[in-house]
C-alpha cells in the first residue's frame, strides 16, 4: 500500500495552519497524530494534494480555567490517559481513551484529531458529548466556539469550515457527585466499538439527580447524544432500577443504527439499551460513591459485557481518586437507596426490547 | 513530487536519506536504511510489527511519514543489542521460553515489552496483555509471548533495581538501556535459527534452543561442541 503523492508543510503555528488551509484547495489535509488519516492514505481512500502538519503548531498543555478542563487539540491520548490533571477533572476521558486502539494509537493520536475525524464509533467523541464539552476552532475570522452537541454533522463530517483547524476542546470540569460511566462492547480487545456508551450523572445529597447526559457511539453515522427526553426524565427523582431500564429502553429505541459486518442494527439497539441502563446505574453508584467497583462492575455474568473495562488500567483509579470520595455525606441516604440495585440486580439478561 | 533530503537520527547515528513527502517511515528504515526488524505487516497500523519507538514511545512506522521524524529519536530493535551485538536479555528470555516463535511479530513485541516495562518497572500479566493488544501473532503463541516477558522481569527483580529509565533512547550512544546483565556468554545464539528472523527455518517447534541459550557458559565460541 503506498498513499498517492502529496505535498507536504509544516507549520508551527495554528495561524500558520489557517492560512495554509486557506491558501490550498479544499482537498487540503491537517495531520495531526496521522492515526487515522495516514490509513486513509495508504488505503487511498483519502488522497489530499497537500498534507499540513500541526505537530508544531501548539505547544500548550491542558490547564484548568475556572471550573473548565482546557485540552489543547494536540494533546495526545497516552496523555488524556497519563495525566493527573485530566484524570482528576475529567475522569470518564480517561478512563474511555483507554478503550481506543493500541498503545501506538494512543501515543501519536490527538483529541482535535479524533473529534475532526469523526468517526461515529470514536471513544472521545462519545464521552464529549456526555461530558457537554465544547470545541473551539480557529478560522481566517477569527475563534469560534462549537458546542460539541453541534459539532459533529455526518459520517466522518463535522462543521468545521475547510479553513478552520481546531485549536482545543474545553470540558467542564469533575465535580463532586457527580459520577460516570465509559461502557464499550468490542469484538476484540482494541477493536472498534460494537457500541459504547458514556454516562454521566449528578445527583444531590439526598440522591437526586440533578443532571444526565449520555452519549452513544455506533448507532448512528455519528455520535449522538441519547435521547435527551428520556433521560431527562430521570432529573429530579431518585432512578429505581426499573425505571432505569425503561428509561435506557426509551433511548435505545430513539436510535435508529444500521446493519455492518460486525452487528446487526437491531443488536446493536438492544446493546444500547443494556450499556445504558448500566452505564447509568454505575454512574449513579459512582456520583453516590458507594463505592462501585471501577473495572466493570456488571462484566459477572454478562455475556455482553465482555473484556473491555477489565484490562484497562484506565478504569481502575479514576473513580477512587475521584473528588466525590471526600463526600461523607453520600454514604447514609445511599443505604436503603434503590439506586445501589441496579449494578448488581442487573444478573437476569436486560429486561430487553423482547 | 520532489525528493527532499532530511536528516533522520536513527538508533543513535544521524543518518541522511532522501525522501518523497509521501515515504513512510516504515519504507524508509526497511529499504532505505537496511533494518530489517521493522516490518511492514498491514499498513494501518494494527498489528504491530513496524513498531518503532519514536522518543522513545511505541509507534507504527507505517502510519508516520519519514519527513514527520526529522528532530525525533527513532529507535529500532537494533539498539536493544549489546555491545558486540549480543543478545539484550529480554531477547534472550524470548528464545530461552519459545517466546519468538516465527519471529516476524517478535521485533514489534519486544520494543513494545521493553517501553512498557521500562514505564510500569514490573508490569502485571493483565498489563502485558493490555500492552500488546496491538502487536498481532499469527503463529497465535501468545501464551509463550506472555511468559517471555514475565521471565525477563522476574529476572530483572532478581538482579538490581532496574536503571533503564535513566539510559534512554537517544541519550549518548546508540544503545538503549538494559537492565539486566546482557548475559556475557550467551551471545553465540545469534547465528544460530530461533533468533534470527528468517521465517520458516525456526518453526514455533524449533525453541530447543532454550538449551543453549541457558547454556553454562558457551561463551566466545558460540558453536557448542
Amino acid at each position: 500500500m503506498v498513499s498517492a503523492a502529496f505535498e507536504y508543510l509544516r507549520v508551527f503555528s495554528l495561524n500558520e495552519a489557517v492560512q495554509a488551509l486557506t491558501g490550498h484547495d479544499e482537498d487540503a489535509k491537517l495531520l495531526a497524530g496521522g492515526q487515522s488519516l495516514v490509513p486513509m492514505l495508504n488505503l487511498r481512500l483519502a488522497m489530499p494534494s497537500v498534507l499540513i502538519d500541526i505537530n508544531d503548531a501548539d505547544s500548550r498543555e491542558p490547564f484548568l480555567d475556572a471550573g473548565t478542563l482546557v485540552l489543547p487539540a494536540l494533546t495526545r491520548h497516552a496523555q488524556l490517559i497519563a495525566s493527573p490533571l485530566i484524570r482528576g477533572s475529567a475522569p470518564m476521558l480517561s478512563a474511555a481513551v483507554g478503550h481506543v486502539g493500541n498503545v501506538r494509537v494512543r501515543n501519536r493520536g490527538t483529541i482535535g484529531g479524533s473529534l475532526a475525524h469523526a468517526d461515529p464509533t470514536a471513544e472521545i467523541s462519545c464521552t464529549a458529548l456526555a461530558l457537554d464539552a465544547s470545541v473551539v476552532v480557529l478560522g481566517p475570522d477569527g475563534e469560534r466556539t462549537i458546542p460539541v452537541d453541534d459539532f459533529f454533522a455526518g459520517y466522518l463530517s463535522t462543521r468545521l469550515e475547510p479553513d478552520e483547524v481546531i485549536t482545543e476542546v474545553r470540558v467542564p470540569a469533575h465535580r463532586p457527585r457527580r459520577g460516570w460511566s465509559f461502557i464499550e462492547v468490542a469484538r476484540r480487545a482494541a477493536d472498534f466499538a460494537v457500541v459504547a456508551v458514556a454516562a454521566s450523572v449528578e445527583v444531590d445529597r439526598a440522591g437526586i439527580v440533578q443532571h444526565a447526559r449520555v452519549g452513544l457511539a455506533c448507532v448512528a453515522d455519528r455520535v449522538v447524544l441519547a435521547d435527551p427526553e428520556a433521560i431527562g426524565s430521570l432529573i429530579g427523582t431518585v432512578p429505581t432500577s426499573a425505571q432505569l431500564a425503561d428509561v435506557a429502553r426509551a433511548a435505545a429505541q430513539a436510535t435508529s443504527p444500521e446493519s455492518d459486518v460486525h452487528a446487526s442494527g437491531a443488536y446493536r439497539k438492544r446493546l444500547a439499551a443494556v450499556l445504558t441502563r448500566r452505564a447509568l446505574a454505575e454512574a449513579i453508584g459512582r456520583a453516590r460513591d458507594l463505592g462501585v467497583p471501577a473495572a466493570g462492575p456488571p462484566a459477572a455474568g454478562s455475556p455482553a459485557a465482555g473484556p473491555p473495562a477489565a484490562g484497562s488500567p484506565a478504569a481502575g483509579s479514576p473513580a477512587a481518586g475521584s473528588p466525590a470520595a471526600g463526600s461523607p455525606a453520600a454514604g447514609p441516604p445511599a443505604a436503603g437507596s434503590p439506586a445501589a440495585g441496579p449494578p448488581a440486580s442487573g444478573a437476569p439478561a436486560p429486561g430487553g426490547p423482547a | 513530487m520532489t525528493k527532499a533530503q532530511v536528516t533522520l537520527k536513527v538508533n543513535g547515528v544521524l543518518r541522511d536519506v532522501w525522501v518523497s513527502p509521501s515515504d513512510l517511515l516504515l519504507d524508509v528504515l526497511h529499504d532505505g536504511l537496511g533494518l530489517g526488524e521493522v516490518r511492514y505487516g498491514c499498513g494501518e497500523g494494527v498489528c504491530g510489527t513496524c513498531t518503532i519507538l519514536l522518543d522513545g514511545e511505541p509507534v507504527s512506522a507505517c502510519l508516520t511519514l519519514a519527513v514527520q521524524a526529522e528532530g525525533h529519536d527513532v529507535t529500532t530493535l537494533s539498539a536493544l543489542l549489546g555491545e558486540d551485538d549480543s543478545l539484550h536479555p529480554l531477547q534472550q528470555a524470548f528464545l530461552r521460553l519459545g517466546g519468538s516463535q516465527c519471529g516476524f511479530c517478535t521485533p514489534g513485541v519486544i520494543l513494545t515489552a521493553h517501553s512498557l516495562i521500562r514505564r510500569e518497572r514490573a508490569p502485571s500479566r493483565e498489563q502485558i496483555r493490555y500492552e500488546l493488544v496491538g502487536n498481532l501473532c499469527r503463529c497465535t503463541g501468545y501464551t509463550k509471548i506472555l511468559d517471555s516477558i514475565e521471565a525477563y522481569i522476574a529476572g530483572l527483580g532478581a538482579e538490581h533495581a532496574d536503571p533503564a529509565g535513566t539510559a534512554g533512547p537517544g541519550t549518548g550512544d546508540h544503545r538503549l538501556g538494559e537492565p539486566g546483565t546482557d548475559g556475557p556468554g550467551t551471545d553465540g545464539p545469534g547465528t544460530d535459527g530461533p533468533g534470527t528472523d528468517g521465517p520458516g527455518t525456526d518453526g514455533p517447534g524449533t525453541d530447543g534452543p532454550g538449551t543453549d541459550a541457558a547454556g553454562p557458559g558457551a561463551d566466545a565460541d558460540g558453536e557448542a561442541p
